[in-house]
């Protein structure tokens, strides 16, 4: 027991971790440059074990503690010096609340990396959202008038059958692709014989593609599916949400222009065209959708501006205005929500993130639309009272320090 | 008479410098033509309101990377060669290129380069220093440049040879020169207000002409081509996109002389206005060479301006005085003339010599203070917003930790230091300088005085005390192994020097740094996103907390202690330009070549003195001394 102790409340045991920490982020900030911000993120600093880097273009072999290794035995050993160490004096005051600081940091980490959540709500001026959408999360959605039935797309596991209650069928998964990408099958051009012979499959063709790995672009996933009703298959189909996002949408249109506006233009209405399904008397439409969380409130887009340096298109400002909506209490009122001004409001904080508005929507004749991203994050508190604790404790301590040394120098 | 001497000599030489320093402040006065109140006029550039004395400097150093024009560059310093003002250099480029054209202010270093262009080498009789040449020199050939450049443009900005880096470099610096003989008349105008007169007048005419050749009516042929050539050539001048040097006129904002020409002809256009046909007057009278008119047409200027803009007005005149002021250029002067002096003093151990450096210090602190406080209420921001005022800020806070540190010690060291730190950020801050405009508008995302003031000047001092105590390490080094001065009580005093300091790095490198995540967390909701200089940071407070738990543990003890300080400046210079060249992440602005070759070359030297550090105590000149005197 004793050597269980020392182990984890010893100096050297903080000062290798503090060590291998340091390797870590100058080895994690390096690959970013190879692995992309989400891959190096994943690969060193949310992670146990690091196996292997990569940096300037080559593969290194290399072992490391990961990140939540690192994180967690830190933790262990602070925790532990702290109970076994602990003395109350004035002179150790300043370094305990310090090194209190740090756990509080850490464990806020922590808590973050557990319990956040990240989502957007996307707008164009004068539409009301009452829901964000993940970023990263994605669900299959059945539509029967009114009713929705959501399934998360962790479900789909290729070669899984789903039976769901309210729906009259059960899936079975073909395939399941997190990234996908697509081509539009031209007349007279096809090569291969299509995925499926229903609905989108007969214009498009989808094929996997590897996860995206930079912030600004996100990964369009697509499953292959077959629905089995007790009377026998309604046929295989795919389904993605390609068509959800409008910039694809546009993308598609653009790609395809130079055969013509109006190809261009049935190109992507063959894209945007629901697919439906009958069963059980009922019609149900289906496709995937960024997933979504639903907001006791709703928010208005009533203007998006952005401004930029008189002569220069260096940015001076992004804003949205936006109107609350909230049955409940009765709030109906205006924000603005602009770089550093975010809105906090029903748990949520509301940042502004992108926009298209100003001259260069205007000049492509584009409604001003924004984006916000939607954050929720119970421990967002703990690094203030964190490095309030920190702060304080160093201040103290050297305080102290140089009080001592001060009056030292002071005698001589 | 030798105690007189100690006794005043120190002042009196500061005393000295600082003539030196307030003689300097008055520019000097305009013979004829009156250039420096020209300089004095406001524009805007760069999305803010500047003096045409900024746009000049600032182009002048992009382009020839000195603030002045030598206009003999082959001629020694003691012939006097003629030498020419920035703002006197703009003038012509902007209004009399027929001048500027034969001025030799493109700096060219690449020797392909050089060769390239077909430019005559070093050779005085041809009137050529092999560095310098003008636009006259350099455009015979721009047919062949441009084809370089093109293929040149296609390579990706990492992967460039030195002299695929020059031809890069060089289209910037034509262009920019471009630009300016656009902004306030067309480059190939001959006799402006004349041109400008004709085509006012032709505009109704012109108008018409071109109404019924849309309209496929029956029009005036001459009307018709002379007004198209004119709308061509205004547009050639707006596609540039000069600084707009019109001020507002009640119905516009500010304008580019060439927005304004192709805007009077316009249905709801703003008819040709004094501002377009002072600046008309003022060019006529440069090109002409009659000083009186051009002095009477920049006092019809001025009065449009007093009446309408008096506050860009103020604004101008006062960078005017602090780019005549040259604070930071100053105190990097004396901050070296005061080193000197305290190196000396270690070796005579004259307390005349270090009091003297002191001084000076105390003069150049000042004159650095002045520069930073007047450039933060010129700009209405806090201390650092860019790279170039991290280093003069950086370089600030160190000398300031140098002057407290010597005047507990009273022994040099603090002086070195601070005179040392003080010189090597204002020399980088110089070279940064040469990017271009250093007040420049904050974007969207940093437009923010509160996190600016608390996260980037928090981080920033943290940076500035990490430095320090490793430079005092490199003095332990330096004295300890080549020269007997180290003695125990010195290294003793040195090692406390240097952990007082970590400790002061630690709590300034982690406030900063968790203020920059709260205030990520502010703007876009992460209060840590593993962004490459988030990540910089971090290495930073991890190293001092390292440093300091290793001392704390006794495994390291004073020359480990030493060794790690160093260490420190290299993850602090990776920390503040390394990562900004990965190329990646939100913080990745002002990268430059030279600055990498000047970062391997600062690492390789720190790793060098740590192998020093290494070599056991019989290698080190005091320790032997040490024991020799005990024994």
């Amino acid at each position: 027991m004793k050597i269980i102790v020392d182990f984890f409340t010893s100096l050297k045991l903080t000062a290798a971790l503090l060590a291998f920490a340091i390797i870590l982020v100058f080895v994690g900030t390096l690959a970013q440059a190879d692995e992309g911000l989400y891959g190096a993120q994943a690969h060193y600093f949310k992670q146990w074990l690091v196996i292997g880097a990569h940096m300037f273009g080559h593969k290194i072999p290399l072992l490391l503690p990961g990140g939540y290794l690192i994180g967690t035995l830190l933790l262990v050993n602070l925790v532990a010096s702290h109970i076994y160490r602990f003395e109350f004096s004035t002179k150790k005051l300043g370094i305990q609340l310090a090194h209190a600081g740090v756990i509080v940091l850490l464990v806020g980490q922590l808590s973050t990396d557990l319990l956040s959540r990240e989502l957007q709500m996307h707008f164009t001026e004068g539409e009301t959202r009452n829901y964000s959408d993940s970023a990263t999360e994605y669900e299959l959605i059945f539509l029967a008038g009114d009713e929705v039935t959501a399934i998360p797309e962790k479900l789909l596991k290729a070669g899984d059958e789903l039976k769901i209650e309210n729906l009259p069928f059960s899936i079975r998964v073909k395939e399941h692709w997190h990234n996908s990408d697509m081509n539009f099958r031209a007349p007279m051009m096809q090569n291969a014989p299509p995925l499926t012979t229903n609905g989108i499959a007969t214009s498009f063709d989808f094929k996997k593609a590897d996860d995206v790995k930079t912030m600004d672009e996100r990964n369009v996933p697509a499953v292959v599916l077959e629905f089995l009703t007790s009377a026998g298959s309604l046929g295989t189909w795919v389904a993605s949400d390609w068509a959800g996002d409008p910039a694809l949408v546009a993308g598609v249109r653009n790609g395809y222009a130079q055969m013509g506006a109006d190809m261009a233009q049935k190109v992507a209405a063959q894209l945007l065209a629901p697919q439906t399904i009958e069963a059980g008397g009922k019609k149900y439409t289906f496709t995937m959708r960024p997933a979504r969380v639903r907001h006791p409130f709703s928010l208005t887009l009533l203007k998006a501006t952005h401004t930029v340096y008189p002569g220069t298109d260096i940015p001076k400002d992004f804003r949205s205005r936006v109107r609350i909506d909230n049955a409940q209490t009765g709030e109906k009122r205006e924000v603005e929500i602009s770089m550093n001004h975010p809105l906090r409001y029903g748990g949520y904080t509301y940042y502004q993130y992108q926009m298209d508005a100003g001259q260069v929507a205007e000049q492509a004749g584009r409604t001003p639309s924004s984006v916000l991203s939607v954050v929720r994050n119970p421990g967002w508190l703990t690094p203030y009272i964190g490095c309030a604790m920190v702060g304080a404790g160093l201040i103290v301590q050297f305080l102290f320090h140089l009080v001592g040394f001060v009056s030292k120098q002071k005698k001589k | 008479m030798k105690k007189h001497f100690q006794k005043w000599f120190p002042p009196g030489l500061m005393f000295v410098m600082a003539l030196w320093f307030f003689g300097n402040l008055q520019a000097p006065k305009d013979k004829d033509f009156a250039f420096t109140e020209f300089g004095q006029l406001p524009i805007t550039a760069n999305g803010r309101i500047v003096p045409l004395d900024s746009l000049a400097r600032n182009s002048l150093l992009e382009i020839r990377e000195k603030q002045t024009l030598n206009t003999e560059p082959w001629k020694a310093w003691n012939e006097s060669p003629k030498m020419v003002s920035a703002d006197e250099w703009l003038a012509n480029v902007m209004m009399n290129p027929a001048a500027a054209d034969d001025w030799p202010v493109f700096r060219v270093d690449n020797p392909d380069l050089v060769s390239l262009l077909k430019l005559p080498d070093k050779d005085l009789a041809k009137k050529s220093d092999g560095k310098h040449y003008s636009w006259n020199q350099i455009q015979p050939l721009l047919e062949t440049f441009d084809k370089e450049n093109e293929r040149v443009q296609k390579v990706e900005s990492t992967s460039r040879t030195a002299y695929e880096n020059a031809i890069a470099k060089m289209h910037e610096r034509l262009t920019l020169y471009a630009t300016l003989k656009n902004a306030v008349q067309p480059a190939d105008a001959q006799d402006w207000p004349a041109e400008l007169a004709a085509y006012e007048k032709l505009i109704p005419a012109g108008v018409i002409a071109i109404q019924a050749q849309q309209a496929a009516q029956k029009f005036d042929q001459t009307n018709f081509n002379n007004f198209i050539a004119y709308v061509q050539a205004f547009q050639f001048m707006a596609n540039l996109e000069p600084p707009l040097i019109l001020p507002p006129n009640g119905a516009r904002e500010w304008r580019r002389m060439g927005d304004a020409l192709l805007d009077a002809p316009r249905p709801n256009g703003v008819p040709i206005d004094d501002g377009v046909r002072a600046y008309a007057k003022l060019a006529g009278a440069l090109a002409a060479n009659q000083p009186e008119q051009f002095n009477s047409a920049l006092r019809d200027l001025r009065s449009l301006l007093v009446a309408a803009q008096p506050k860009a007005l103020d604004k101008a005149r006062a960078e005017v005085f602090f780019n005549q002021m040259e604070p930071f250029y100053n105190a990097m002067v004396i901050y070296v003339l005061a080193g000197l002096l305290a190196c000396f003093s270690w070796f005579n151990l004259s307390e005349t010599l270090r009091r003297a450096s002191v001084w000076l210090i105390a003069l150049a602190f000042v004159i650095h203070t002045i520069g930073l406080v007047y450039r933060m209420v010129l700009e209405g921001r806090p201390p650092v917003t860019n790279l170039y005022s991290s280093a003069i800020f950086i370089g600030w806070g160190a000398v300031l930790l140098g002057l407290i540190l010597e005047k507990f010690h009273k022994n040099g060291i603090g002086a070195v230091v601070a005179s040392g730190i003080g010189f090597i950020t204002l020399i980088i801050a110089h070279h940064l300088a040469l990017e271009g405009d250093t007040m420049e508008m904050m974007r969207a995302v940093l437009d923010t005085n509160f996190w600016l003031a608390t996260h980037v000047v928090a981080v920033t001092v943290g940076y500035a005390s990490t430095f320090v105590a490793g430079f005092l390490a490199l003095i332990y080094i330096l004295r300890g192994m080549f020269t007997k001065t180290l003695d125990e009580a010195t290294g003793k005093s040195l090692a406390r020097m240097i952990y007082g300091i970590v400790c002061f790095a630690t709590l300034f490198s982690f406030v900063g740094t968790v203020l920059g995540g709260i205030w990520a967390d502010q703007s876009w909701g992460r209060f840590w996103g593993w962004d490459p200089k988030e990540n910089g940071a971090l290495i930073i407070v991890l190293w001092n907390a390292l440093i300091l738990h290793l001392r704390w543990g006794g495994i390291i003890r004073e020359r480990g202690l030493v060794n790690c300080a160093i260490f420190g400046n290299v993850v602090t210079a990776w920390s503040w330009f390394g990562v900004n060249m990965l190329g990646i992440g939100l913080h990745s602005y002002g990268f430059t070549e030279a600055a990498f070759k000047w970062l391997v070359l600062f690492v390789a030297s720190q790793l060098a003195f740590i192998a020093l550090g290494l070599l056991p105590a019989g290698a080190w000149k005091s320790f032997k001394a040490r024991t020799a005197n005990r024994s």
